[in-house]
């Protein structure tokens, strides 16, 4: 017989106070907001008693964060995991916040945090009950993960009976079993095709995943060995640092353990206040980025009509460093969320900046949630980096993270110019792009995706002192890894045909920016298989600084009934290395005459069929550069010239060089010639340009008229619905009539979600966590 | 922490060693740095005025040395405007807003396209040096990206008394 309790389920005393969970949380935020202060503490009792002790304990759980990453890594066969290091454990105490990292994707400081304070809002302490040896997954973008693919374990930390923190593993999975193949596909419009999609999920208990869970979890993506081994590794990692957490509680007690994790957040919001005051200058910077969103070509083939549509994504930033250290981060004006997998969660804006802080301004072991407190954020609700609706996309939100972070970074770098600390300028970072993304039968006969994270190694800005370096790094991993061949071709049903670094995609400068690669794919050995571009293409989403230019833009080259088969038989010549001057291809004189090539801007696609012998070249970007080209010193464009980093044409119109190539074609400069050539630039440059305000009578005009291409006016059709400040900053500026307004309904596109939409805190029995001024 | 004049020089014309550099990366910052970075800015400018914070590599905030008032000047000579006005809009511009000028500065397939994105280059009207690429789309204002508080920072930041400055 079945017999139902009245009782509400799993009503506990997980804290041991008689405090739920959220009454804890709630208390907490009370008190920082009342003393502006982390829970209160103006004073750290433990650290300044005992600071060798608190040191200890410091080093003790940061090295276990570090060893359980390093050694749980090891399971994972999945090289985004296991060579890449695409993972990251984290710990948190009991109400949700931040006390320590390890390496890795460290952005997920605070994704999984947003995660457990969805737990605790919604009393998931009742339903489904937080028990000591469960496990929670999660990977829900709706309520703070950046995208679909980055799944996480959550453990609960018990002592005595006693709920005092949690643990937090994440690692970036092949395939998500989204619409298309590969972690971040595109092709879907919103979170229905975006893949497996958890919230916060009871998948295990007493140490053990359930077997639905299993069962489930396996069949609903395309990689179930890798997607296992994943999750062994994150289990295993949680576990390692919960041990290691009970080992320090037995070695110094549970008061120190307890005071020391809200003591490290505090010391962590004035560390972060403490380097800003040491590094930067007090004041207001204002910097934009954007990126294309070209869905109107005949590749991108979605499910909706209202998807079919170019439009470009915005973000403008202010951000104000107060005298006291504090800062503000306001991205008044940016555009709407679209039907695309490009959307943000606030959390992932919010979390993921530190990724890239922690390679400027907070290069420290001590990221945690200390400077989120710190941090003031404005991410207007209804734009694409905080979503008013709950069918928005994720599953690339990289496409434009990435630019928005390239801002700030240009922002804080003029702060360390005018002060003095040059080494730490970075003109910004490449659209670290293109993701070579497909799937299929691979090699071993078996349902297979790909998603290539060559991307991780892409060219860096350059620095007020030196280049940026070729093919070195991502914003969002510091331990940029661009993988070992070898590996790549056993993971992927692609062999190599080069691997160069890319000529000319560095952006120009006095120091310029970090060149890219590019490598050359050929389909080998499969059946069935698909592949995709993603990638900036019409558009820069980095700038450079202070007179040096953007990096190249990308472009795709993709080759089909290529021939290739026939010309290996016979020894006939072959595509190999790199495609150094697009503009004079060569790969094509290598192919049969018949072959179908497409060598074009369109930077985005959707899964497209690829033979085998069938071609991709996979293009990462450059950095962008610093200072204006024609002070760059002769021996820095004749090393350009000679190891192919640069194209002659614009060594010459850009830089000035005068140069000659000798029989081995080795580059050499005429200085006085290319001094002179650089006085008559200046001219040149002069006699071009207009004074500034001329100009802008001649493009007022333009805005009167309204002549602009669609997906600019889009563009600002969206911001201006969203913002009146942003509209009337734009009006004045132009000394536009005051009727003057641009509507998106009068641009001839699709309008579909521009009016009725519905955010998921509006759903029965759901509380969203909010974590910014919106 | 804290580094030579000569080592700060170095710095400033790109020429500091390596490991100095590494040095300069790695450990905690040298409050000291900004004035001794000031000092070698200023003894390379031509000028007279005094340079109060360097905006660019060619760009300062300097107090005039005849009126005391705080403008942003190139380091050829020229005068921009008032130090809380936008330099770009007092400079000579050149937009590259057409195929054929943009694939001057990169070939075809990379470079941006037109119809979405294009280059203001920002000239000093009377050397031509080329002191800031603004990259936006077709319609953007011209940005003022950065209103620094010269007081606060000297005052509360780095204990310098704050120039003398006539509005």
């Amino acid at each position: 017989m079945n017999m139902m309790s009245t009782q509400e389920i799993g009503i506990s005393n997980l804290l041991a106070s008689g405090m739920t969970l959220k009454q804890h949380r709630d208390a907490i935020l009370e008190r920082t907001q009342t003393t502006g202060y982390y829970n209160g503490l103006e004073k750290l009792e433990f650290r300044d008693s005992d600071p060798i002790g608190y040191e200890k304990l410091f080093s003790k759980l940061r090295g276990g964060l570090v060893h359980a990453r390093e050694t749980a890594k090891k399971i994972a066969a999945s090289p985004i995991v296991e060579q890449e290091g695409e993972l990251c454990f984290t710990l948190y105490n009991a109400a949700g916040d931040c006390i320590l990292t390890s390496t890795g994707i460290i952005i997920h400081v605070g994704t999984m945090g947003a995660a457990i304070k969805y737990m605790i809002e919604n009393n998931w302490e009742a339903n489904p009950t937080i028990n000591p040896g469960d496990m929670f997954t999660t990977n829900d973008c709706a309520i703070g993960n950046v995208h679909p693919c980055d799944i996480a374990t959550i453990v609960p930390i018990f002592w005595a009976g006693k709920l005092i923190g949690w643990v937090g593993g994440v690692t970036h999975v092949i395939d998500t079993g989204a619409v298309t193949p590969g972690s971040m596909s595109t092709g879907q419009t919103q979170r229905f095709g975006d893949g497996y999609m958890i919230t916060c999920r009871k998948t295990g208990v007493n140490d053990e995943p359930l077997r639905d869970w299993l069962h489930e979890s396996q069949r609903s993506v395309r990689t179930p060995k890798y997607w296992i081994l994943d999750e062994k590794t994150r289990i295993a990692g949680c576990h390692m640092i919960r041990e290691l957490v009970e080992e320090v509680i037995r070695a110094d007690g549970l008061e120190a353990y307890e005071k020391f994790s809200g003591e490290v957040i505090e010391e962590g919001r004035r560390g972060l206040m403490s380097r800003i005051k040491a590094m930067t200058l007090p004041g207001k910077y204002r910097k934009v980025s954007f990126v294309d969103v070209p869905f109107k070509h005949e590749d991108i083939q979605v499910s909706n009509a209202f998807a079919k549509l170019d439009s470009i994504m915005h973000s403008p930033v202010e951000m104000t460093i107060k005298p006291d250290g504090k800062w503000r981060l306001d991205f008044e004006g940016a555009s709407r969320w679209g039907w695309h997998t490009f959307n943000a969660h606030q959390v992932a804006f919010t979390s993921g900046i530190w990724v890239m802080m922690s390679q400027t301004l907070v290069p420290t072991q001590r990221i945690n949630d200390g400077a989120y407190f710190a941090t003031e954020f404005h991410l207007p609700k209804g734009t694409w980096c905080n979503p008013d609706d709950r069918r928005t996309g994720h599953a690339y939100a990289w496409h434009f993270l990435v630019s928005g972070w390239a801002a700030l970074w240009r922002g804080l770098s003029q702060s360390y110019f005018s002060r003095g600390y040059l080494e730490e300028v970075n003109a910004g970072n490449a659209n670290t792009s293109n993701w070579l993304q497909g799937g299929g039968i691979n090699q071993d006969g078996e349902i297979h995706a790909v998603n290539s994270f060559e991307a991780s190694s892409c060219g860096t800005g350059a620095c007020a002192v030196k280049d940026g370096l070729n093919h070195a790094a991502a914003i969002w991993n510091p331990e940029g890894d661009m993988g070992d061949i070898e590996i790549w071709e056993m993971a992927e049903p692609l062999l190599y045909l080069g691997r160069n670094v890319k000529s000319n995609s560095g952006g120009y400068g006095k120091y310029r920016g970090g060149c890219g690669f590019e490598t050359l794919r050929m389909v080998w050995n499969a059946q069935d298989w698909t592949m995709f571009f993603m990638g900036n293409g019409y558009m820069n989403s980095d700038w450079g600084m202070m007179g040096g230019y953007p990096s190249a833009t990308g472009y795709r080259f993709e080759a089909h009934k290529t021939g290739l088969k026939e010309r290996i038989a016979i020894g006939d010549s072959l595509p190999l290395g790199g495609d150094i001057d697009p503009s004079a291809p060569d790969y094509e004189r290598h192919l049969d005459a018949t072959a179908v090539v497409k060598r074009d801007k369109q930077c985005m696609t959707t899964e497209d069929c690829y033979d085998n012998h069938d071609l991709y070249l996979n293009y990462l970007r450059g950095g962008p550069g610093f200072g204006d080209p024609i002070d760059r010193e002769i021996k820095a464009i004749e090393s350009d010239l000679n190891q192919k980093f640069l194209l002659p044409e614009y060594a010459q119109k850009v830089y000035g060089a005068v140069f000659t190539q000798d029989a081995k074609g080795v580059f050499s400069i005429d200085a006085a010639k290319t001094q002179a050539r650089r006085l008559a630039m200046r001219k040149e440059r002069l006699a071009r340009a207009l004074p500034t305000r001329e100009w802008m009578k001649e493009e007022r005009e333009r805005i009167i008229n309204k002549h602009a291409s669609v997906q600019v006016q889009h563009m600002f059709a969206t911001s201006f619905a969203l913002s009146e400040k942003f509209t009337q900053e734009f009006k004045d500026f132009w000394t536009l009539p005051a009727d003057w307004q641009l509507l998106e309904e009068e641009l001839g596109v699709p309008t579909y979600g521009s009016k009725h939409r519905m955010d998921l805190s509006l759903m029965p029995d759901v509380k969203t966590v909010v974590q910014v001024e919106e | 922490m804290s580094y030579t004049n000569e080592q700060v020089s170095h710095l400033v014309e790109g020429t500091l060693d390596w490991e100095t550099t590494f040095r300069m990366l790695s450990m905690p910052k040298d409050n000291s740095r900004f004035e001794q970075y000031v000092a070698a800015l200023q003894a390379k400018v031509r000028f007279k005025d005094r340079i109060v914070l360097p905006l660019a590599p060619h760009m300062y905030i300097v107090q005039s040395a005849k009126t005391k008032q705080w403008l942003i000047k190139c380091d050829c000579g020229h005068e921009f405007c008032d130090y809380k006005e936008n330099w770009k809009l007092h400079a000579a511009i050149y937009v590259r807003d057409t195929e054929e000028a943009m694939t001057e500065v990169y070939p075809k397939l990379m470079a941006a396209d037109t119809q979405w994105q294009v280059y203001r280059e920002y000239y000093c009207p009377t050397c031509g040096t080329l002191h800031d690429v603004e990259a936006p789309t077709p319609w953007y204002p011209v940005i003022h990206d950065f209103e620094p508080d010269i007081e606060a920072f000297y005052k509360e930041w780095v204990n310098l008394p704050v120039p003398e400055r006539a509005d």
